[in-house]
Formats: structure tokens, sequence, C-alpha cells
């Protein structure tokens, strides 16, 4: 079932949380909705399961082209799963996830039998079905969020939407689970939407991404295309780490520090800019190259882990990130104090007429 | 730590030993010793003695309307506590911080003033009585009074017991039932109700416990008439204004181990209604 949204607007007293949002999802896709808190991500995803109304007179949600205004959050046939889980902690995990069959009216109940089938089958789909005797409050983080999704699947919802779903939980439990979640959305295409504010999964995870900022969708796309041609200085800087410089451009060249470079596809805005590089995409060398670079010298040295992070300040001042492969430090043999010429192998910039978002980082 | 070698483990707060002894002091000074000393002096009179006490029709239409009355009033305020509870955790409306301070008022007030004031209204002449005794439907100085004078003392008991455990509930949980298409009444029935009730069994106890030995507001309005409007206290009271001590303190024991029996069944019941509480 596909979802759109048209032109939603809302409001919390003085706050606009959603400003003219309009989203769709095509059937069988996976979406994330990325943005900072407070950016309306949260807000659309309630109102597209209907637990919170847009605006009066302000938009509409479709579910396969029908409107689903006149249908209240329980007829919707949503999946729904929460940041904190929202189990029911007086109910045994089988008990939670039969309890969308069980409120169904008698006529469209399946028969016990029927039931215990499904519960079991979804137990063991999440890998629960040893625990299904146990109350939520004797099982983990990951546990319980697998038996809020078990739960959510259990009525076999058309459209799945899913709140922050592993903002709860540690760093490793987070990385597993959405691992899982995208083979299970694999095995199963049921339309889904997930809210989250980490770039690593949103773009892990998702086919599409959905970039927020203030209430607005600054750019929705595939996670190469926001990461790799991000469409605003907001996506640049909250889709990675950033290098940030004020320059100019004009006649298709670009000057920024103490250097004037090829400004490439940028080469059509005229007049001040901000230019982005981000720290992997320097080319650090000892001698100066032949294409113009900024002169600057090593104070730290950070070579644990897969990439060596170099900290350098510029002939004024200012202080850049690079990062480098293991193996160009050691060809470089570089250390703190060394004097080294950076350039970018790829630049971004942005015209300058608006003032810098603020969010990010 | 070594294999083999064990180490008691230590809370935050230590001194286990000295806040053990401080309660088992305290149940027996004020408890065990005082109730202890009611079954010495009952047992003056044999079992055998006990029993015929207690037999009589006086005394067992008292227990009857002592006991009959609390119950009835107990539950009636399971079900108007729940409300005023909910009303004051789940709505924002002028004067509820009035509301909220009235709620305690019987708890403040002498049990007698509260007895003289409902007897006033309740009257054949009072402002409600007046209204009801035209219908045949005479409160003050029956059974009805004394289950009116029941529910007002006990209602604070379940209102400040549900109070926090209403204010726990997390509305993501209704949220996500409604989701999975329940309907309000199945929200109330399977998720709220459930969630609350060892809460609400407590004050529910406790307002039986109460209305169980209630005697100042009971006394006015309940008009005291032998094998009809007589509470067990009260009978109590006579008994030893004609010095018939022995009987006095019979009649208390059997009340005491009958409380005590019905409050050790609702503990049990408790334990099993929050059991998903274990492990947590």
């Amino acid at each position: 079932m596909s979802i759109e949204a048209r032109h939603i607007t809302k409001t919390f007293g003085a706050f606009r949380a959603l400003d003219d949002v309009s989203l769709t999802v095509p059937t069988g896709r996976l979406m994330a909705l990325l943005g900072p808190s407070g950016s309306g991500k949260t807000t659309l995803l309630r109102i597209i399961a209907g637990l919170e109304q847009a605006d009066h007179g302000s938009g509409q949600v479709l579910f396969d082209d029908a409107d689903v205004a006149v249908r209240p959050v329980r007829r919707r046939g949503v999946g729904f799963v929460f940041q904190h889980y929202a189990l029911f902690r007086h109910l045994t995990v089988f008990d939670n996830v039969a309890f969308g069959l069980q409120v169904r009216p008698r006529k469209e109940r399946p028969d016990k039998e029927e039931i215990r089938r499904r519960v079991g089958d979804l137990l063991r789909m999440v890998q629960l079905d040893t625990l299904a005797d146990r109350y939520p409050g004797q099982l983990s983080g990951g546990q319980r969020q697998r038996v809020a999704l078990a739960r959510a699947l259990a009525v076999e919802p058309q459209v799945l939407l899913l709140d922050e779903p592993f903002g709860a939980l540690d760093a490793k439990v987070r990385k597993e689970l959405r691992v899982w979640l995208r083979r299970l959305h694999d095995e199963l295409h049921v339309t889904s939407v997930f809210v989250t504010h980490d770039q690593d999964e949103a773009l892990e995870v998702a086919d599409r991404v959905v970039v927020m900022n203030e209430g607005r969708i600054e750019q929705e796309g595939t996670p190469d295309e926001v990461f790799h041609h991000p469409a605003t200085e907001f996506v640049m800087r909250f889709l990675g780490e950033v290098n940030q410089f004020h320059g100019r451009v004009d006649a298709g060249r670009v000057a920024f520090a103490d250097v004037e470079l090829d400004a490439g596809d940028h080469g059509r805005l005229a007049g001040p800019a901000r230019v982005f590089v981000r720290p992997h995409e320097w080319d650090v060398s000892l001698a100066p190259p032949p294409q113009a670079a900024i002169r600057a010298v090593v104070k730290r040295v950070q070579s644990a882990g897969p990439v060596v992070r170099l900290e350098l300040r510029t002939a004024d001042g200012a202080l850049l990130n690079a990062e480098l492969p293991q193996e160009t430090l050691e060809q470089l043999g570089l250390a703190a104090g060394s004097e080294v010429h950076v350039t970018p192998r790829r630049l971004r910039v942005f015209a300058a007429d608006r003032l810098p978002p603020t969010a990010g980082d | 730590m070594k294999p083999g070698r064990t180490r008691r483990r230590v809370g935050v707060l230590p001194g286990f030993g000295p806040t053990l002894g401080i309660t088992v002091f305290m149940v027996s000074v004020v408890v065990v010793i005082p109730l202890t000393g009611l079954f010495v002096r009952s047992a003056g009179l044999g079992f055998g003695g006990v029993w015929e006490t207690v037999t009589t029709s006086r005394v067992l239409a008292a227990f009857r309307l002592s006991f009959g009355a609390s119950l009835i009033a107990a539950a009636i305020n399971a079900v108007v506590g729940f409300l005023v509870a909910w009303t004051l955790v789940r709505y924002e409306f002028p004067g509820k911080r009035i509301v909220d301070a009235l709620v305690d008022l019987p708890f403040a007030l002498p049990t007698a003033v509260s007895g003289i004031a409902l007897t006033a209204l309740f009257a054949p002449q009072g402002w409600v009585g007046r209204l009801l005794a035209p219908l045949g439907l005479p409160v003050a100085f029956t059974p009805l009074g004394v289950t009116v004078a029941l529910i007002f003392i006990g209602l604070p008991f379940v209102v400040r017991t549900l109070q926090p455990a209403l204010m726990d509930l997390d509305a993501e949980v209704e949220e996500a039932a409604a989701v999975l298409g329940a309907g309000r009444l199945q929200i109330l029935g399977r998720v709220i109700l459930p969630t609350v009730l060892p809460a609400l069994l407590t004050g529910t106890t406790l307002a039986f416990a109460r209305a169980v030995g209630e005697y100042g507001s009971v006394v006015f309005i309940s008009g005291n008439m032998p094998h009809k409007t007589e509470i067990v206290p009260l009978l109590i009271v006579a008994k030893l204004e004609q010095y018939d001590y022995a009987g006095a303190t019979a009649i208390g024991a059997v009340m005491l181990v009958l409380s005590f029996a019905i409050l050790l069944a609702v503990n049990l019941l408790q334990g099993w209604t929050g059991r998903y509480r274990e492990g947590n």
C-alpha cells in the first residue's frame, strides 16, 4: 500500500512543527525520515498513523489514493512501533503479540488455535519463541523492541511505522537490529516509514531518505543521492562532518582560504559563498602539488581506528579536519608538526545569501 | 571476588539490622502486644463463652451490618474513587486544586463532625433527606445511612492510592492499543484497569478496613437501633458501658480475626494481580 501526505501543516501553540509538507512512499518501500529533534519527523509519522491530526483544513493523508481522514487510528490498519516499546507490562510476551487479534470483533477474530499459530510464527520470526511466557519487565531492551515489532506485525498491517525504533538501545544492539530490520523488510515488503536522527541508520537501512529540518523537507532521495549530492547546506552538514570556509565564486572559479579552484558544477553561482569539504576528501602531500593547495601544519594525529584523523592548522589560523587511510600516513611519515599541503578532491559550494542553518553537525 | 569466598551484598543504604529491629519493635508494641492482650482478656470467657456472646442475634446482626455495609461502601468507593482519581489525573479544569484538596477532608475532619454533618443533611428534615423521604427512601437512621457514612470516610483512600498509579500510566501504551484496533472500552478494560488493579485493590482494602473500624461518623446517622442499625464498634462500646469487659473483648477478638482474614485474602489477590512485576 502506498502512502501519500499532501500539504500537511501542524502547529502546537506558537510552534510550527510541520510547514506544508508533502511526501510519497511507494508501495513496498522502506523510507527513513531523518532529522534533528524538533524537525517534525515524529509529528509527520504520527499524523500518518492517525495519532495526531494535521491542522484544521490543511492537507490530506492517502493510503493507496484513498483519503484516510475519516478513519480513526484503530481502523487505519497500520503497525506502529514506539521508541520506548509501549508494551503492555501486565501481559506476557505471547499476550502482547496476540493483543491486536484478540480485540477484534468476534466475527473477524481468528479462533484460539489460529491465534496461537500466528503468534507462534511471529515469535519465531523475531527469535523470541522461547520467551513467550515472560513479562516485558523480564526482557532486555532489544528483546522488548522485537516483541513490539512482532505485536505490530500480528495484525498484518499494510503500513509499518517506526518511531526511533532503536533510539533507546545501546550502540551494538542498535546495529544488529537495523541489519535485522532490513532483512525483515526484504522478506515482508510491507510499506514502511521509520524515523531516526541517526544518519548512519537512515543511510544503511532505507531505500529512500527524507531529510527534514524545522518542519520542512530539505531533500528526498536515495541514500547515495542525499549523501553525495546534498541539495542544501543543512543536508551537507547533517549527513557527516564538514570543513567550512567562507569564499567567493567568480566566473566559474571559487576562491577560499588562500586558494582559487575550478568551481565545477557550482560555477553558475556568483558572489559570496560557503565552501564545504568532507574530511575524507582532502589530498594531503608534503611537496606542493601542481594545483593550488592550502598550506597547513599537523597539530594532532589520531591513528587508532580504521582511518587516521588529522587535525591541521592553516597559515591563517583556521583548524581543518582530514581523514586518511593508514597506508597514506605511513608513506608520508606524518607526525605532529609536519608541514603539509592539502587540496580538496571534491568540494561543495552554496551561495551565502542565506543565513547558515543552525542545526547540524 | 575470589571463587569460594562469599560476601553479603551491601546496598547503597546499609542498615538491614537496625531497620528490621525497629520494624519488629514497632509492630510488636503498636500492633501485636495490644491485640494479644485482647485475646488474653477474652480467653477468660473460654471458647464456649466467646461463642455464646458472639452468636446472640443482636451481635450477629451487628456483624452483618458492619461487614456488609463496609463491603458495599468499599465497592462503591472503588468505582467512584477510580472516576475521581481519573478526572484529577487526566483533565485540567478550573478549581482542580480545590477539588484535589477537598478529597482529603474526610481524613482531616474529626469523624464526629462528619457524622453530625451527614445526619443533618440526611435527616427527614435535612436538605437531602427532605427530598428523599417522599420517595420512600429514608437514609438517616437506616442501614443505608450507615453505608453513606462509610462511603464518605473511605473515598480518600481509593483516590489517593490510585492517583500515583494512574499518573504512572504511559500514554503511549494506550496509543499502542488504539493502533492495534482496540476501542475505548477495550483500552479501559484490557490495558488501564489491569495495570492499576493492584493499586485499586490496595485503596479499596484500606477503605474497607477503615469502614469496618469506623465509629464516630456512623453513630449519629445510624440511630443505633439494636438488630437494625447497630454496628459492631458501637456494640463494643455499649458492652463496655455496662462493665461487660469480657463480652466486649470477645466481640473485639472475633472482629479482629475476621478483618485479618479478609485483609490477608486481599493481599494474596494483590500479589497475583501484580505478578507481572516479578523480576522487574
